[in-house]
């Protein structure tokens, strides 16, 4: 396939060859001479200018600490830092800003559920469910957790083509778990699971819903009501933003009912050496002084992807997964993981070749320019339930286009012919 | 590129040297690379002198990863279990003669490793020579 002649526009959506200049990391080549084919967005994104400068911005001139000074300047970063948790709310369609709790990233945001909320609702005896697709950071608090109560940590399995098996859900539904967490996207395979539909049915059976939305925020819009569900994880340096902010959506009843996380200043109304009364939500949550300017870069990328639109940015990567999935299933002996439909695959591909361990396979890309990760994706229950100890992935976003597809073909063929020797 | 997958390195990993499991053996160990989960194990004999008789290895891994074990386990027969402990981990490095970069130092070192757990009996830290290592 000759995807580098085939044009660029998409229809109803943009060019990922004209969004590259809005990224200064691409100015760079690698130290082979090529242009850089960012193909990790999956594990972290690069940041577009209008985020560096809004950073930059806020810490020349808005810049002290928030909720505190009675002085001009404290309000201002105040307000700014504020007006992001409106922009992330509006991001997600949450109902209020107050059910934004500013966090690190999305393993925080699910730790602090396990801590606050599991802690006090999971009992001995009781159950509840994650799936074999999750992310690290939606398996291991859950272990520690059902481990510290007493409780049983149920998983639902994963078919041969890498989606959550519905009626293995139901079967553990049976067991009337109090809590199913989920991933709304595989970072590991690129699977869109149907959270919608999983809520419905996980509400029917008595239990709340958590979403790991780090993966799918990015890249698809996300309607927390819409989903319907209880707690959504995000994390900013995913999503265009600077690493070290990210957000933690839950119904306001649940953040009201729940004890607090972390605990210290900010988050108090009122202490005495007896103890403390709580700060209301969010800022029950949010001890300390936090990620002030991270939280301004945030709402900067949500800008940025807003003006692009969701539906777009959605589109676009479809239309690259498409021609990416057909390029490389042309290579004889490529495996490729997760479902063929690209309605329930987002952008992220791994792939595997019997002749090419992915280490090697992504240091030969590296050669070409092409930036994939290799490994296990922090998600090895994926990688045993296929019995391969890791994959190559590529990931695409706004900045990507076809020449970027071709050129990963490109390197994977390469790396195939050495390896055949 | 050129110069890391050099003909002898996909050699050494289309045909490892000291493939397999001796048995008996007197010391085995098994670790694996925590970036990949990428495992390797060994097994080593020993002569009535204490000295390395024979080793074998294997696991499944990257062309690094298994080249570095089959040219790190060609130099062990004949040596005491404290010269083993003496090994430089930068020597192997430059035994196994092509540039590695700090993203592959945990693979061109894991045979290193698994070698020291065996003589050791425990997993062993990895060397600082990997620190740079993702």
């Amino acid at each position: 396939m000759t995807v580098g002649a085939q044009p660029q526009a998409i229809p109803g959506a943009f060019s990922g060859t004209a969004r590259r200049a809005d990224f200064p990391v691409f100015e760079r080549l690698t130290s082979t001479g090529n242009r850089l084919v960012y193909l990790d967005a999956a594990a972290s994104a690069p940041k577009p200018a209008v985020v560096i400068e809004a950073m930059r911005d806020a810490y020349s001139h808005h810049y002290a600490n928030v909720h505190r000074g009675i002085y001009e300047l404290s309000e201002d970063a105040t307000g700014r830092f504020e007006a992001a948790r409106r922009k992330v709310a509006a991001f997600l369609n949450a109902p209020s800003e107050r059910e934004i709790v500013f966090v690190r990233n999305a393993t925080e945001a699910i730790n602090l559920v396990a801590y606050s909320w599991g802690r006090t609702n999971l009992r001995a005896g009781e159950t509840m469910v994650t799936t074999q697709l999750e992310h690290h950071a939606n398996i291991v608090p859950w272990q520690q957790l059902t481990r510290e109560v007493g409780a049983e940590l149920r998983y639902v399995a994963i078919t041969d083509d890498g989606r959550l098996d519905l009626e293995d859900l139901d079967r553990l539904l049976a067991t009337r778990p109090k809590l199913v967490a989920l991933a709304a996207v595989s970072n590991a395979l690129g699977t869109i699971n149907p959270v919608r539909e999983i809520t419905q049915r996980a509400h029917a059976a008595g239990a709340l819903v958590l979403v790991d939305a780090a993966q799918a925020a990015p890249h698809m819009p996300i309607d927390v009501q819409a989903i319907g569900c209880d707690f959504l994880a995000i994390s900013g340096h995913k999503m265009l933003g600077p690493s070290g902010i990210g957000a933690l959506w839950a119904r306001r009843e649940l953040l009201e009912a729940m004890p607090p996380f972390l605990t210290g200043g900010n988050m108090i109304i009122r202490v005495t050496m007896e103890g403390a009364e709580w700060n209301e939500v969010p800022q029950k949550f949010e001890a300390g002084t936090p990620a002030i300017v991270e939280a301004i870069g945030l709402g900067a990328a949500i800008d940025y992807l807003t003006d692009i639109g969701m539906p777009n940015v959605r589109e676009h990567e479809r239309y690259l997964f498409e021609h990416a999935w057909a390029a490389l299933g042309e290579i004889p002996d490529v495996r490729r993981f997760g479902p063929d439909d690209p309605d329930t695959h987002a952008g992220v591909i791994s792939f595997v070749l019997d002749a090419v361990h992915p280490h090697d396979m992504a240091t030969i890309l590296d050669h070409h320019g092409v930036a994939v990760r290799a490994g296990h994706h922090c998600a090895q229950p994926v990688m045993q339930r296929y019995d391969i100890p890791a994959t190559t992935r590529a990931s695409f976003y706004v900045y990507n286009d076809l020449d970027d597809v071709e050129a990963l073909a490109d390197a994977v063929r390469a790396a195939v012919t050495l390896f055949a020797g | 590129m050129d110069n890391l997958y050099r003909d002898f390195i996909l050699e050494h990993y289309r045909n490892p040297h000291n493939q397999g499991v001796l048995d008996p053996h007197d010391l085995h160990f098994a670790d694996s690379n925590p970036t990949c989960g990428d495992e390797l194990s060994m097994t080593l004999r020993l002569d009535g002198k204490g000295q390395i008789a024979d080793v074998a290895f294997e696991g499944r891994g990257c062309a690094i990863s298994q080249a570095s074990a089959s040219i790190l386990t060609d130099t062990l027969r004949g040596m005491t279990l404290d010269a083993v402990r003496a090994i430089d981990p930068k020597a192997v490095l430059d035994d196994l003669g092509v540039p590695i970069g700090p993203a592959r130092l945990k693979c061109a070192l894991l045979g290193y490793k698994v070698l020291q757990g065996a003589v050791v009996g425990e997993s062993v830290e990895w060397p600082v020579e990997a620190e740079a290592a993702i």
